[in-house]
């Protein structure tokens, strides 16, 4: 059964109808068809004002929707000859990061990405998408392997963050996440990243050092989650619709603040309404984004990278 | 009398009158957090902040810190009037910060510039708690990143003593975003051969313990601070169980391998001069 969300109840429910109307036309010696087609042309209508005027709260549950596709399932639409490689060769295999080598349009890759379960059953072993430092130290491995052999890193992020635990603590999840950021700085070939879900804080951040980054309309990045951001800054986690509005946290309040480079458009009620299909608009952007990155020397893509993200941020001089 | 000293029976201070109380200046005395002895201001501040009785160390603002490591008048201060916006127009953002500037006397929560030990000239950043918990927003990663591109242009080491509550959430992903800043101006610095200290201090959390506290060639911490990623209580409520006392000091990470060592305030000085005297003939051929 598919998940509906609060906001899109009136949408569904008058869609329902227009299937009643349809199986009763055609059951029936009844004409409905007149009040079908006002239905569809309202339906259509509601759509536009459900769907093209997102709040930033319908968002948040857009980009956690049980449904919504994860990293493996955009593997399986833009790459070939995928296989995936596990392990840090340190302590364990994380499988709330996966990794591996493909093919982009016959060119050679290294994808990895957040992975989290689409059922309880998975999520357990997925841990929810939220990696512990083994995660990230296979995917810094996968990276540095990528830079050896000159493949350009694909990154997807879909996480709620690093998990909160005390064994993730115990084996560092500080520096595995802060290795990542420094080496990814570091790294020769094109990274680029795209953020397909929740991007939350620092868990994300560690596969986010891309030369280009770019977001699904309908996903989120943010230094702490809505709920996360109420307790703390007003100490009532119910404020979290306020909050998913005060913190900036969607793709285009991304573009504003010049942190990302592409919003990519999703289909109309979002992602998990037909993966193919948002793969394409994917492909689009990440085909525009791997020629561009492509085309500079080593040099000039590290140079731009540095860049990128000095320019993050805003500030001002005191007369002194 | 002298029996009186060998007697068991407890002798409890006479409590001081309200009048009595209002003769000491504001200011003058100072609890130790750990022990909860009281020591005169000066007394503490001449020890480092460090109790005489229970070594508990307490936190230094960043100007006590340049006195404490530096040779006199070698302070040379970078981007000193660099200060927040409000890029989110979060509520009441101003308000705070223009409280934390008159409380600390400080324009952001991070003083950088460069300095000599014993002559040995190093650039710096010295994070202060007392300005919004040493958080870090777009200011304290421009001022780092700034002091860690300078530092690599001057073929100088870098040394960063840390101490903050992590990410500003007031500046939202802008705050995130300066984790990814100052670790591609310490990888600039790192590609040049260039040397990095880390010194966490208490409290080195979040966002700042899981970018440049973590990765420097010499990961320092002093004694008995809180260093980690999540907060304790968000742990112990995903895990369901009590975590350990130790859980998150300094103690601990040595033990789980994350420090090189843990260093008394009092030999801080010396350990950092060993380390940048050993690196100076490794390093610049001047």
């Amino acid at each position: 059964m598919k998940q509906i969300l609060d906001f899109e109840k009136p949408v569904v429910e008058l869609r329902e109808k227009i299937a009643e109307l349809k199986r009763l036309t055609k059951e029936s010696d009844m004409d409905l068809n007149d009040e079908i087609a006002t239905l569809e042309t309202r339906l259509e209508k509601l759509e536009e004002d459900v769907y093209d005027r997102l709040r930033p709260w319908d968002r948040v549950q857009m980009a956690r929707h049980p449904e919504r596709p994860t990293t493996l399932d955009y593997i399986d639409c833009l790459f070939t000859d995928f296989l995936e490689m596990h392990g840090d060769r340190l302590y364990g295999d994380d499988e709330a990061i996966v990794s591996g080598i493909g093919k982009y349009k016959g060119e050679p890759v290294t994808i990895i990405g957040h992975q989290r379960g689409k059922d309880t059953k998975e999520n357990i072993r997925r841990n929810f998408g939220m990696p512990h430092p083994e995660g990230y130290r296979k995917a810094l491995r996968l990276m540095k392997q990528a830079d050896k052999f000159n493949r350009p890193i694909i990154c997807f992020i879909d996480t709620k963050g690093a998990y909160p635990g005390k064994a993730a603590e115990e084996r560092g999840q500080s520096e595995a996440i802060a290795r990542n950021l420094v080496e990814m700085a570091g790294l020769s070939v094109p990274i680029i990243c795209i953020v397909i879900g929740e991007g939350g804080s620092g868990g994300a951040l560690a596969l986010g050092v891309g030369d280009h980054i770019h977001m699904l309309e309908n996903s989120t990045y943010s230094v702490i989650s809505p709920e996360g951001a109420a307790a703390l800054l007003w100490k009532d986690s119910n404020q979290a619709q306020s909050a998913a509005e005060t913190m900036k946290i969607t793709s285009y309040d991304l573009k504003q603040l010049h942190v990302i480079d592409q919003v990519i458009p999703e289909i109309r009620g979002g992602a998990h309404r037909d993966v193919k299909q948002q793969a394409d608009h994917i492909d689009h952007v990440l085909e525009s984004s791997m020629a561009e990155l492509q085309a500079l020397s080593k040099e000039d893509r590290l140079e731009k990278r540095w860049e990128k993200y000095k320019q993050i941020g805003d500030y001002t001089q005191l007369d002194l | 009398m002298l029996k009186d000293f060998f007697s068991k029976k407890k002798k409890y201070a006479p409590m001081p009158s309200k009048e009595a109380k209002q003769d000491i200046p504001a200011g003058l005395m100072q609890k130790c957090p750990g022990c909860g002895k009281i020591y005169y201001r000066k007394e503490l501040k001449r020890n480092m902040q460090v109790c005489p009785h229970c070594d508990h160390h307490s936190q230094m603002n960043a100007y006590e810190r340049i006195e404490s490591l530096f040779d006199p008048d070698s302070f040379e201060e970078w981007d000193a009037g660099m200060i927040s916006t409000n890029p989110l127009n979060f509520p009441d953002y101003e308000m705070k910060l223009e409280k934390d500037r008159k409380k600390s006397g400080l324009n952001e929560a991070v003083v950088t510039g460069k300095a000599e030990m014993e002559g040995l000239p190093t650039g710096f950043a010295i994070m202060d708690a007392r300005f919004r918990m040493g958080s870090m927003g777009s200011v304290v990663g421009e001022k780092i990143a700034n002091a860690v591109e300078e530092s690599r242009k001057q073929k100088l080491p870098f040394i960063i003593l840390t101490a903050s509550g992590g990410a500003r959430m007031q500046e939202g992903v802008l705050s995130l975003m300066q984790m990814t800043k100052t670790s591609v101006a310490i990888q600039r610095h790192h590609a040049e051969g260039g040397l990095f200290i880390s010194i966490m201090t208490h409290p080195t959390t979040g966002g700042v313990s899981a970018s440049f506290a973590s990765i420097g060639d010499y990961n320092l911490a002093e004694p008995g601070a809180l260093i980690g990623f999540a907060g304790r209580r968000i742990i112990e409520q995903t895990i369901r169980e009590k975590l350990p006392d130790d859980f998150q000091t300094s103690e601990f990470l040595l033990k789980h391998g994350q420090l090189d060592q843990v260093v008394h305030r009092h030999d801080l000085h010396k350990v950092l001069h060993t380390i940048l005297d050993i690196h100076q003939s490794g390093g610049d051929s001047s």
